[in-house]
């Protein structure tokens, strides 16, 4: 009981430490780039800003699969849809900034617009010049987008593989309406050559070391509010549904509903991360639809522990940078690299990174415990080793020790 | 047959699964505050008669009744749950993964919709319930333990509690004893007797030293449908009992 106190000290402990490095980075990061300068050893250049900057994004989308993968067992396969989509609602925003500086220097419409020869913008294009508007939009386009999806989908009692194909089938659904001309959003070659954003230019130094700033806050928001919500009652009901959701509904919970709301805020967060992914890669175009990017952010968290908040996070920063440095020496091998990866994770760590972190640690305690009662002289299997404890992060999703599977019920 | 003071009425009820009768025409009448004990071979139907009461499977023809008034055939396994009926499962299922106090938690009765439950904080009454249940289902001292780690009775005695704290009219409980030692057998007959003063209660189970301890009126199933009812003397003086059970 002890030790169970303990680890979840332990576990939010993690979550302040997280939050903490977060928000440091936020400043520090951006100091490093503009304060600094280029010769000093300390100058963090500006690729570099860049480039974790789209990490931080990645790991958003991370943790946002993380609630409802981890938390409640909803393996969902088209989280990459609700990021592009918020990335599609900030680039809408960003070419209506463009103005009359495109190619054609058409003041009313984008270039590609002019290019196929529309005569005005089409509706759903209004209020795209205001940033207010755009950034209701990177919240409600997949917000509800996943409660139609959702509502449908838990109602009807998909689960399991079932729900992870039809998740598959709206990105792809979704990648083939948007590579379309006629829909509007640019078709193939999505929407670029950004100009402004909030009146500063985005190819600044300083507007991307405060895009790298907004992301690391974003993210540490969102593990705080990742964090409440699954330290709070609905979070215990949430994991209480993936582990033995007939039971929930014969104790009268209504487990359509509660899944419905993880998926939700799950698909605003994966929006959010799109929308700040944009403006900092300068491009969004239907290939972020595709569906190698969902099953990519299953490996990320797989990687890092599901079901434990800062390992989804970890999981995507270490599969990212593995990623630039490999397409850097052996391009045509990341695929393979990235198959063989989620393989080995399966076999070999279950529970991630953060998983075996624990279980590597646990043991050094248990041992340590061991050995200085051994030398006070004492019975050495007084300290009990750990039962299963609640999972290092109070996380049911690594199950420590004998595992409680998750079960049907009867 | 009249409804008024049943808690629970099936009549004519069938159900089939591809072709095959799991309940044929079966009709049981439970009186409020009673307890009754079913029994029964392997696959007479006894947890598909549960799964017709909470919902889980629609009955294909007859009446299910509940509280002499409410369609139970017309509900949802939640609604179902909300009106005051609860279901402990043959294979016990606890939320593995929760201590004791947070699976109590997440049964006892209360609202039962997200937002309250995004914001819900524990209050004093909560906890004395919980400590009432705890000491109820003799697990007073381990309410900060993981379910996992609680032996297969225990898992028993947990679920039976969860119940206890959604504060049901009619309780439900498949196999309790199963897996138990001849002591926690004994044990849960008692607690069972103790929760009939003031609930109904239906126990199907095998072991018939177990339907013995608890001295009530015992339905025998076959096939679907009830083959003997009335006291376990009785019935196991039945012949047709007796035949069902030591085989053709
Ligand atoms: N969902 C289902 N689909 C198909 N057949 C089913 C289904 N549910 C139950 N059955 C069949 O209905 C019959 C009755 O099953 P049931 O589980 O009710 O028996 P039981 O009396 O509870 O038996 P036991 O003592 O083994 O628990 C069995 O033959 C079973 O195979
Ligand atoms: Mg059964």
């Amino acid at each position: 009981m002890i030790t169970g106190r303990f680890f979840a000290a332990g576990a939010d402990r993690r979550i302040a430490i997280t939050i903490f490095i977060l928000l440091t980075v936020a400043i520090v990061v951006p100091l490093l780039n503009l304060a600094v300068s280029p010769t000093s050893a300390f100058y963090v250049p500006s690729y570099i800003v860049a480039l974790t900057g789209k990490y931080l994004c990645y790991a958003l989308l991370a943790l946002a699969l993380d609630l409802v993968w981890g938390y409640c067992g909803i393996l969902s396969l088209g989280h990459g849809a609700f990021f592009a989509l918020g990335g599609y609602a900030m680039g809408m925003y960003l070419m209506r900034q463009i103005g009359s500086r495109g190619v054609y220097g058409n003041p009313l419409l984008p270039d590609f617009m002019v290019f196929l020869n529309y005569k005005e913008l089409p509706w759903f294009w209004y209020g795209f010049d205001h940033f207010w508007f755009a950034a209701i939009m990177v919240l409600a386009v997949p917000g509800l987008l996943a409660f139609v999806f959702g509502w449908f989908a838990f109602r009807s009692r998909v689960t399991g593989v079932y729900l992870s194909i039809i998740t598959q089938a709206m990105t792809y659904a979704l990648l083939l309406a948007f590579f379309r001309n006629d829909m509007g959003f640019g078709g193939n070659n999505g929407l670029t050559d950004f100009k402004d954003i909030l009146g500063f230019n985005v190819q600044a130094d300083a507007t991307r070391s405060a895009l790298f700033a907004a992301g690391a806050v974003t993210l540490a928001l969102a593990v705080y509010v990742t964090w409440a919500i699954v330290g709070s009652k609905y979070g215990k009901l949430l994991m209480a549904v993936r582990d033995a959701e007939s039971r929930t509904r014969f104790l009268g919970w209504r487990a359509e509903n509660v899944k419905l709301f993880a998926f939700t805020v799950s698909a605003v967060m994966a929006g959010i991360a799109g929308a700040l992914y944009v403006p900092q890669v300068g491009i969004i175009n239907p290939g972020e639809f595709e569906p190698s990017n969902s099953i990519e952010v299953v490996v990320w968290a797989a990687v890092g522990g599901r079901g434990t908040i800062v390992g989804p996070i970890i999981g995507a920063l270490v599969v990212n940078a593995g990623k630039s440095w490999f397409t850097g020496v052996l391009p045509e091998f990341w695929l393979f690299a990235l198959g063989g990866l989620f393989v080995a994770v399966t076999l070999f760590l279950p529970k991630g990174i953060i998983g075996m972190w624990d279980s590597w640690r646990g043991n050094a305690k248990a041992l340590r415990a061991a050995s200085i009662a051994e030398e006070a002289g004492t019975d050495p299997d007084v300290p009990a080793p750990p039962k299963v404890v609640r999972g290092a992060a109070r996380t049911p999703g690594d199950w420590s020790g004998s595992s409680p599977e998750p079960q049907p019920a009867e | 047959m009249s409804k008024s003071n049943t808690i629970l009425y099936l009549d004519g009820v069938s159900v089939s699964f591809d072709g095959f009768r799991a309940i044929n025409n079966l009709s049981l009448v439970l009186d409020k505050g009673e307890m009754r004990a079913i029994i029964g071979p392997n696959g007479a139907g006894k947890t598909t008669m549960m799964d017709i009461v909470t919902g889980k499977t629609r009955p294909d023809a007859g009446e299910v009744y509940f509280d002499g008034e409410v369609d139970l055939t017309k509900h949802d396994e939640a609604e179902i749950a909300m009106m005051g009926i609860g279901r402990k499962f043959q294979k016990p299922t606890v939320f593995e993964s929760h201590t004791i106090e947070e699976n109590l938690m997440l049964a006892l009765k209360g609202p039962r919709s997200i937002f309250p439950a995004l914001f819900h904080r524990r209050s004093a009454a909560e906890v004395r319930q919980i400590d009432d249940i705890l000491g109820i289902i003799r697990l007073g001292d381990k309410r900060d333990e993981i379910a996992a780690n609680l032996s297969h009775g225990q898992k028993q005695w947990l679920e039976i509690g969860m119940l206890l704290a959604q504060d049901p009219k009619l309780l439900l409980v498949d196999e309790p004893v199963a897996g138990m030692t001849d002591a926690e057998t004994e044990e849960t007959a008692r607690l069972l007797k103790d929760i009939a003063r003031d609930h109904s209660v239906i126990v199907v189970e095998h072991d018939m030293h177990f339907v013995r301890e608890l001295g009530v009126k015992v339905t025998c199933l076959h096939e679907g449908s009830v083959l003997s009812e009335g006291s376990l003397d009785f019935v196991s003086a039945d012949e047709r009992v007796v035949e069902v059970y030591l085989g053709r």
